[in-house]
């Protein structure tokens, strides 16, 4: 469908750029992190890679514990592809891109353990922090995947535990309690097109990739989650390739956090 | 105990402050954002484009789609369940109507104008803070218009008639309590959405609506003073 923009696409990289002229694996400017955004939010982030900008805002519930983990408080991310953001976004509920994101989303931040669930118990068996984390593009210009894990995580940094009163929240009290985040999980997604590799793509260069990995990996290298997309297949030394990439460009967009 | 002062120190008649901006969504045909006090829209633009399914074309005139949404953390209570609900629909259909005056859609049959609201913040007045915010989207979008929309709600707190009620007024528990949004083409005068719960008596409405219109007018200087932000030639 998109053959020509596709050996566009192509003839450049073998020149080592790209449509806004670029090298493969060079993010764009500016990655801006701003927390604290949202005040009816009890965490929130806006980040900014090049024109796509994510807002993320965590919100917090007090509910009852799973029966098999009666000490554990959970997350939950939603994503919903505003159709502000993008002409090709539809109202309605969420697509399954937008369940991909945000499950994408989640594994990173769960699997790494960056928050303690244990730390969300309020009484065992009984009360828990749910921490329910939203994520809502502003302006879709490319890699959604890798600018909401920023702002998710973020947001969560940001958080800040809400004053409770006879079993309810008080929404309107922000305590000094700040949720604890003991890892920095950062995703990226490394795309394959043809034979070469790319980071941070443009949304012309998501319509014609072959195949794409997103890599989340904490600040030490560990990698806490992979999801493969795209319709063609990846060899064995690709992914080697794209998780070395996912690890050290995580790295770059980690210094962009702590700015 | 009376309402003699208000419970944010602002003025009778005193606006909450507004910052406006044109072309915040790079994406979009037309763009903009609105605050005023907490309460924050963006509103974008997408059309004239084709209208699929192909019966809801209109060959006569284009057609507008207003969609208002909150995010899911833009309550000030409980998380807000993503999706439309009732609430949003009739505030969609009210934010349409109001919208619709100023354009003239005759040039593009079978086609639609789409505005997205969406609002990341509120606390009271999101409806109008919405339709100030797509008004400036529609024009930015380069559209026809007769006139720029202007929104805001006035009401009566107790014995007092106020403008732009927040959160603590709409809420306030010690006397009776009416919010009014209106929305006006500032030009012309007329009165383009008006919507009131509560109870107020036809003097005090008619006085509250004179307040808005003149409300209205400021908020119709702080759009223009945005757009030209954007289109004035140095």
């Amino acid at each position: 469908m998109y053959n020509e923009l596709r050996s566009h696409v192509l003839k450049l990289l073998k020149a080592d750029t790209r449509l806004d002229g670029r090298r493969a694996t060079e993010y764009r400017e500016p990655i801006k992190v701003e927390q604290g955004i949202i005040c009816t939010a009890e965490g929130s982030a806006r980040v900014t890679i090049g024109g796509t900008q994510v807002m993320v805002g965590v919100k917090l519930e007090i509910g009852e514990p799973f029966p098999d983990r009666p000490d554990e408080g959970t997350i939950m991310v939603g994503a919903e592809l505003l159709p502000l953001s993008n002409p090709d976004f539809e109202l309605g509920p969420p697509s399954i891109q937008a369940v991909e994101l945000a499950r994408v989303v989640d594994r990173g931040i769960r699997e790494s353990k960056a928050v303690d669930f244990k730390s969300l118990c309020i009484e065992p068996g009984e009360k828990v922090w749910l921490v329910i984390i939203d994520i809502c593009p502003i302006n879709d210009a490319g890699n959604l995947f890798d600018a909401s894990a920023l702002a998710a995580l973020a947001a969560l940094k940001n958080t800040r535990f809400p004053k409770v009163e006879d079993g309810k929240i008080s929404y309107k009290e922000k305590t000094n309690k700040g949720m604890k985040v003991v890892k920095d999980p950062v995703s990226v997604t490394v795309c394959k097109v043809g034979d070469a590799l790319i980071v941070d793509p443009l949304t012309e260069e998501e319509k014609i990739i072959d195949a794409r990995l997103t890599v989340a990996s904490t600040a030490d290298g560990t990698l806490c989650a992979l999801q493969k997309g795209g319709s063609m297949p990846l060899s064995v030394e690709d992914v080697e390739k794209m998780v070395a990439i996912g690890i050290s460009k995580g790295k770059e967009l980690r210094v962009a956090l702590e700015r | 105990m009376t309402y003699s002062k208000r419970l944010n120190d602002r003025k009778m008649d005193e606006l909450r402050p507004i910052e406006a901006k044109v072309g915040v969504i790079e994406r979009a045909d037309g763009s903009a954002m609105f605050k005023i006090g907490n309460t924050w829209a963006y509103a974008s633009v997408y059309g004239p484009r084709n209208l699929y399914p192909k019966f809801m074309q209109d060959p006569q005139s284009g057609i507008l789609r207003v969609n208002y949404n909150m995010m899911p953390f833009s309550g000030s209570g409980e998380r807000v369940r993503p999706g439309a609900n009732r609430r949003a629909k009739e505030i969609s259909m009210v934010s349409e109507k109001a919208l619709l005056p100023v354009l003239d859609l005759k040039e593009f049959p079978n086609s639609v104008v789409d505005v997205f609201i969406e609002l990341p913040q509120t606390e009271a007045g999101s409806r109008c803070a919405g339709i100030c915010a797509a008004s400036m989207a529609l024009a930015d979008a380069g559209l026809n218009m007769k006139d720029l929309v202007a929104a805001v709600s006035v009401g009566r707190v107790d014995d007092k008639l106020l403008v732009d009620l927040d959160y603590s007024e709409e809420a306030y528990e010690d006397g009776p309590v009416a919010d009014i949004p209106i929305a006006m083409m500032p030009q012309s005068g007329k009165i383009t959405l008006l919507q009131m719960d509560g109870e107020v008596t036809k003097e005090d409405l008619r006085k509250a609506i004179g307040m808005g219109k003149e409300a209205c007018g400021r908020i119709y200087e702080v759009m223009k003073k945005a757009l030209k932000e954007k289109y004035e030639v140095q």
